[in-house]
């Protein structure tokens, strides 16, 4: 077998991946990054708006310190992240940045002097300070006390990124691309690395480590409508899983948000709402003053998405070919504005939709966004259960985000969580030898093999890959989306059962010959549907509302019974997760309270109801 | 409602020894508001799981559909059918190595021109994590970002006469990453040691000057300026010794 070993093993190369990469190499240590695409295709690339680092350079992040960033960023979580991660990470967050820059990411800067910005639908003015000219600036995003989401224009992920990537190069990091980890090798205790599918030829090949690395990134593509690039649909979360030892953090946590445009779920700005947009529907008639006087448009992401789903289940969105969606309208707002300031919107609606949003609709509806979700590791990074595995980012459940993640933090996370994550890989690589059973690599290999085989050969069924993932997808948008019940959240574990035992029984249509995507989507969709029934049965379980996790029959937050996380693995054969549940943090510094914003009422940990409605 | 639309689509599988390559026509109708992606996607789910080409953010960004669109390089996510004619001959980037069908291989090759350009910043100072971040001009920052918004499809490389007839030549986006680095004031190094990298006929002076290069980049990068102005500059560095010399 072709087998190709090296000190760390770093599955994905978007930017956790990389940053973990770096930290490696540059302690002198062999790394290999995979990845699915050519590593600057990964994903990360697709965040426009920016990261979190509170630098308080510009004069409306005046003040900012990481205390506030902890307070923001805990808050945000309702509770539900690791306190102690969280001061970790906004303590390193400026560090981060600065170090970005340094190594080339063209920040924008602080202009001194006067300038306009929107809030809220009307505009504003502020004073940049001289003596801060030239240091790097933030702009307001979402859910924080102070602007502090330093940002490249409209291509933050993409310049960091490309600069990550550059630093690979510059340090000589391999990166095999197109290369997909298809199962971690191990024994049960030891992580010794794992087996990748070539997407280029479809050979199998085993990749040996003393450590090994899981930053693949998040899920969305087990929802069918989703923000996400094509190819997160999991294969990370899916290995990990398939350990049967390895578990979820809080599967059930999936962040939803408002306008994805129809049908390619391309996400437009809030600032649109921000600016003034409205939402219409099929009678071009506006629905949110409606269910949210105050606020209409202006409500938090959860509540417009809610009440988009509601307003198309009442059968007045849109029909389309692609099902129904709303409308959103920022025609109003004036050519002037939206060529300058919405331009971004502009080109999306151009180019991907062929309209001009100064005179037409557009038209969008709520997709998955965000996977809070992952891959449990401690603050480390090192997974629970098996030594020598690790994850950062996205994938991983560090737990930074509980049960709703700030917009900015994410890629903050994947810089920052990469550069601690790293220091300490460094350091299990300093302290620890590997030993590799030849007897396991060659079970692995075997059984990956088989597996491949059978499906080429259609010896458990021929049931279509493409018509499974259709039906998972469906299942989870109808039942397991925006806000959940326990009826709808019952019907889609049961649901989901047949389609895993329809998964099982798939097989290929073509030959399965070389890089084949049939064959690429067949492997994984099992783990998908294992995936899919993690977050229901996380969901059904739980009967509280915390952050994105929003139970129609549970609404309050409720600290006495649900002040944990889920921790779900998934044991060889069987039908559904095992749940266990750990205290959400070692710690409560800052103990809960009121968010501020959404769900109000919540059940103390004594009791106690309070009901702020 | 829709148009009727076919697709001669280029199919071979390297990795399959029955298959030679060939054209292969499919059907389908259009629906609003459609892109190639939506119509490749589907192709592929409804009547051949076989068929490979690369989509991964849909969005615009990440530049892995770049392919030849009715004889055009251009990224499939950003087409929109009601653009295109009724029929729609899809073909892979040339230049590139192909992996199958619609796929090519662009990791290797960017991979390979960012090491010959050495893509990252020189310095000769190292981070010091506690110190305020070097100051810069927002409209420098600016600048440089508008350069670096390359994506590395591969379009300005497939579309180019010489990258077309010599395997060596680096093409215009490496030599906007040059330009880019050049502007930087982060990075050290002189014009003697870009000349090094460029001042060559595998660099700048392969340009031929056809500069379809620009016309067909979907980022629109002004590749047309910084050829222009790289190839003054390098020109300047290969005789400069003349003058000094007099
Ligand atoms: C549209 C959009 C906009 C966003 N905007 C923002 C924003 O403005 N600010 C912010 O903070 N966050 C934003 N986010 C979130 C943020 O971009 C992501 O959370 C973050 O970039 C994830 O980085 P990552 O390194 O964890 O994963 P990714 O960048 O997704 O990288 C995953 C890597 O893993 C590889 N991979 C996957 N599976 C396998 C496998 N089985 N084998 C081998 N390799 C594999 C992939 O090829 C890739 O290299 C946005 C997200 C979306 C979808």
């Amino acid at each position: 077998m072709d087998t190709v070993v090296s000190d760390l093993l770093c599955i994905g190369a978007g930017l956790a991946g990389e940053r973990v990469a770096v930290e490696a190499a540059a302690a002198g240590f062999s790394t290999i990054c995979l990845s699915i695409v050519p590593p600057r295709r990964s994903h990360s690339s697709a965040a426009q708006g920016g990261m979190q680092a509170s630098l308080g350079n510009s004069c409306m992040g005046e003040g900012d310190c990481p205390d506030v960033h902890f307070e923001d960023t805990v808050k945000g979580s309702d509770w539900g992240c690791d306190q102690e991660v969280a001061r970790l990470f906004v303590e390193r967050a400026p560090e981060a940045v600065r170090e970005m820059a340094f190594w080339g990411i063209p920040w924008n800067r602080v202009v001194a002097g006067k300038s306009t910005y929107f809030k809220g639908g009307k505009q504003y003015e502020k004073v940049e300070a001289p003596e801060k000219e030239g240091l790097i600036t933030a702009r307001d995003f979402g859910g924080t006390a102070k602007w502090r989401t330093c940002y490249t224009s409209d291509g933050t992920g993409h310049t960091l990124l490309y600069t990550m990537d550059n630093k690979v190069v510059e340090l000589g990091v391999t990166v095999h691309d197109r290369m997909e980890a298809i199962s971690l090798i191990h024994d049960g205790e030891n992580c010794m690395g794992a087996v990748a599918r070539c997407l280029k030829t479809g050979k199998l090949r085993v990749y040996l480590a003393r450590a090994t690395l899981i930053a693949t990134g998040g899920y969305g593509r087990i929802y069918r409508e989703t923000t996400n690039a094509v190819i997160n649909d999991g294969g990370g979360a899916i290995i990990a899983l398939d350990t049967g030892i390895v578990p979820l953090g809080n599967p059930e946590a999936i962040q939803f948000h408002p306008t994805g445009i129809v049908p390619t779920n391309i996400l437009v700005t809030e600032g649109c709402r921000g600016d003034g947009g409205t939402l219409l529907d099929v009678n071009e008639e506006r629905f949110m003053p409606e269910y949210e006087p105050a606020k209409a448009e202006l409500a938090s992401r959860d509540v417009v998405s809610r009440w988009m789903t509601h307003h198309i289940r009442r059968g007045l969105g849109v029909p389309s070919h692609y099902g129904d969606h709303l409308w959103l309208d920022i025609r109003h707002l004036g050519a002037a504005h939206i060529k300058t300031k919405l331009r971004e919107v502009e080109e999306i609606c151009n180019n991907f939709l062929g309209i001009d949003p100064v005179t037409q609709l557009i038209p969008v509806r709520p997709a998955q966004h965000y996977t809070m979700a992952g891959i449990r590791t401690n603050k480390d990074g090192a997974a629970y259960g098996l030594k020598g595995l690790f994850a950062a980012g996205e994938a991983a459940c560090w737990d930074l985000h509980g049960f709703n993640r700030l917009g900015g933090n994410s890629l903050a996370e994947t810089v920052v969580a990469g550069k601690i994550v790293g220091e300490k890989v460094v350091e299990y690589l300093k302290g620890h030898e590997a030993r590799f059973d030849t007897g396991v690599v060659r079970d692995r290999v075997r059984r990956d093999q088989e597996r491949i085989d059978r499906l080429i050969g259609c010896k458990d069924g021929k049931e279509d890959t493409f018509k499974v993932r259709s039906a998972m997808q469906d299942e989870l948008m109808e039942r397991v989306g925006i806000f959940r019940n326990g009826k709808d959240l019952q019907q889609a574990v049961d649901n989901l059962q047949e389609i895993l035992q329809r998964a099982r029984r798939v097989g290929l249509r073509s030959s399965g010959l070389g890089a084949n995507p049939e064959l690429t989507l067949a492997l994984k969709i099992e783990g998908m549907v294992k995936l899919a029934l993690c977050t229901a049965y996380g969901a059904l379980q739980r009967t509280e509302s915390r952050g994105c996790h929003a139970r129609e029959d549970f609404q309050a937050r409720n600290d006495r019974d649900w002040l944990n996380r889920t921790l779900a693995t998934w044991k060889e054969g069987a039908n559904l997760p095992a749940l266990e549940y750990e205290p959400a943090s070692p710690s409560m510094p800052l103990p809960p309270g009121d968010r501020g914003y959404g769900a109000s009422k919540i059940i103390t940990c004594d009791g106690e109801i309070i009901d702020r409605g | 409602m829709g148009r009727h639309l076919t697709f001669e689509i280029f199919r071979f599988n390297p990795e399959d020894k029955d298959s030679v390559p060939h054209m292969e026509t499919f059907h389908l109708e259009e629906t609003e508001r459609m892109t190639l992606f939506i119509a490749l996607t589907r192709i592929r789910e409804e009547q051949d799981p076989s068929l490979q080409f690369d989509f991964c953010c849909r969005a615009g960004i990440c530049g892995s559909c770049a392919m030849m669109i009715n004889g055009r390089p251009g990224l499939a996510c950003k087409t929109l059918t009601r653009e295109l004619p009724s029929e729609i001959t899809l073909l892979p980037l040339p230049v590139f190595k192909l992996i199958g069908d619609l796929s090519v291989d662009t990791g290797t090759w960017y991979r390979a021109m960012n090491e010959k350009v050495e893509s990252w910043i020189h310095t000769h100072r190292s981070f010091d994590p506690r110190a305020e971040e070097q100051r810069m001009d927002n409209a420098l920052a600016e600048e440089i970002y508008e350069l670096e918004r390359c994506v590395e499809c591969g379009c300005c490389v497939a579309s180019c006469g010489t990258a077309n007839m010599r395997e060596d030549f680096l093409g215009a986006s490496a030599l906007n990453r040059i330009a880019r680095f050049m502007m930087d004031p982060r990075d050290e190094r002189s014009s003697k040691e870009y000349f090094e990298v460029v001042g060559t006929d595998e660099g700048i002076f392969g340009c031929m000057g056809l500069l379809a290069c620009e016309d067909v980049c979907p980022k629109n990068l002004p590749l047309q300026d910084q050829l222009g102005i790289l190839r003054r500059k390098m020109g300047w560095q290969a005789v400069k010794h003349l003058f000094r010399m007099g």
